[in-house]
């Protein structure tokens, strides 16, 4: 059950990196001058939702 | 001009890189060795959570330990000071201490002879235990001495029992594998960085140079990137030290738990307690240094109406620990989740040659998780810097919102009264 419910979270943080990469690389194109501001915000934000997974793999882990 | 590689180079940067990658395998298949049982089965979960969790020694090759010294102190017999190789590897207990995977362990059962007492060997055995109302197997340990079974404490922990511990009938105090490794990123890091100090203060308005250079992008990186914009141009200096000794001491730290050999090979950051320290660090540091202000908008926040004040001031109040919190289990399941990733690919090697069996299996596991093992390696390079960088940048902006003055609201309501004149 842990390891079903890990790659249930894994999905959906999978699904949020996607949309912040792509997000991203589209807020990229169009102002490429603010490249460095938007590189940080997105390795921050990209890295808040892995949190959450990361929290169901330890979740996993206890569950066992 | 352009700077020419030759092919080979790159041959030989790929061959140290899988050969870097496979060098824990060794290791591992020396350990198995080690357990005198040759029978025994290849057990990967139990191989990996052996291998993230901490130890009482350093094992370094088959039959080669390095010893650590032990403080154990148990409330019915009091301190016991002693180097982890009295033990023997398991072949001999110490006033009711005995070492088990690498790990300090107690025989509980005062009967226990006191003093030094030979051990036939240490027996695994899989019971069925009542845990939160539900049957489930757990594995106990039992030290044998003179033919009769002494049931063995778990290692003392305070990570919860999430690795296998938890808080028992004694406690290990001991310089282990982590603690080790953490004191030496500490004066590795301390040697450095008085030498940079001193080359900053003899380089006064120069360029830099030797390893002042090297530095010197981290600095400016940190300083202009993560704490200026983060707690602002007018407190940023005063907590930049901070927010320098995290960035520093987690990397070094990272990059330790990424050797597989002797003074790395520990998962120091990978550890609950560790960054369970590191957090609460961040938790003071931050709540200390807030002003009226931000505890205004914790308790009390301006500007909404008070049926939103009573749902929205615990939700704040619980977001003081939940910050810490979230630092916390991020580091230690980021850095975690790496190495069991790191271990099982090299375990793929021991899975498909069915234990030194099947030679040709041992070969495509070899191949395969070699491989992989390389790539994730370099991987785990980037996530060792970038969770550096986000610890110390979310303790950053923790930092900024609590040291953040209330013009903005003031600036907003200025703007509103202007408005209204109009």
């Amino acid at each position: 059950m842990g390891a079903i419910g890990a790659g249930i979270a894994a999905l959906g943080a999978g699904i949020g990196v996607g949309l912040i990469g792509s997000r991203a690389m589209d807020a990229i194109a169009r102002q490429p001058e603010a490249v460095n501001d938007i590189r940080a915000s997105m390795i921050l934000t990209a890295a808040l939702v892995e949190g959450a997974a990361l929290f169901a793999i330890v979740v996993g882990l206890l569950a066992g | 001009m352009k700077l020419k590689i030759p092919p080979f180079c790159n041959i030989v940067f790929l061959f140290s890189l899988i050969l870097w990658s496979l060098t824990p395998l060794q290791a591992q298949e020396s350990e198995h060795h080690a357990g005198g049982e040759a029978a025994e089965t290849y057990d990967p979960v139990g191989t990996v959570m052996e291998h993230i969790a901490d130890a009482n020694e350093f094992h370094v090759w088959s039959g080669i330990h390095i010893p650590l010294p032990c403080f154990l102190y148990a409330p019915s017999q009091g301190w016991s000071f002693f180097s982890s190789s009295i033990f023997e590897h398991g072949h001999k207990a110490i006033d009711g201490y005995v070492i088990n995977e690498g790990r300090v362990n107690r025989v509980a059962d005062p009967a226990f002879p006191k003093g030094e007492a030979h051990l036939e060997g240490i027996v695994r055995k899989v019971e069925k235990k009542l845990l939160k109302g539900k049957e489930k197997e757990v594995d106990v340990f039992y030290a044998v001495h003179e033919g009769q079974e002494w049931l063995l404490d778990k290692p003392s922990t305070l990570d919860g029992g999430m690795l296998g511990g938890g808080i028992t009938s004694f406690y290990d105090f001991s310089i282990t594998k982590n603690v080790f490794t953490m004191l030496l990123a500490a004066l590795l890091l301390i040697v450095l960085f008085t030498t940079v100090s001193r080359a900053y203060v003899k380089n006064a308005g120069k360029a830099p140079s030797g390893i002042q250079s090297f530095f010197e992008p981290f600095f400016v990186f940190i300083r202009d990137e993560v704490a200026r914009p983060n707690i602002g141009e007018k407190h940023y200096e005063r907590f930049l030290p901070f927010i320098m000794t995290l960035f520093f001491f987690i990397l070094f730290c990272n990059l330790f738990g990424l050797l597989p050999f002797f003074p790395g090979g520990s998962n120091v950051t990978g550890n609950l307690g560790v960054t369970l320290v590191l957090a609460v660090f961040t938790f003071i540091i931050v709540n200390i240094n807030g002003n009226g202000h931000y505890w205004q908008h914790i308790f009390w926040m301006p500007g909404i109406p008070a049926w939103v004040k009573i749902i929205l001031t615990p939700v704040e109040v619980l977001g003081l620990i939940i910050k810490p919190f979230s630092l916390m289990i991020r580091l230690f399941a980021n850095i975690s989740a790496g190495h069991i990733i790191i271990l099982s690919l090299i375990g793929l090697v021991f899975l498909f040659g069915q234990n030194g069996a099947n030679f040709a299996g041992a070969g495509a596991g070899l191949v395969i998780g070699g491989l992989f093992t390389a790539f994730m390696n370099l991987i785990e390079l980037l996530v060792a810097f970038l969770q550096a960088f986000i610890f110390a940048m979310l303790t950053a902006s923790y930092i900024g919102a609590a040291v953040e003055e209330g013009h903005h609201d003031h600036a907003h309501d200025q703007h509103h009264e202007e408005a209204q004149a109009h």
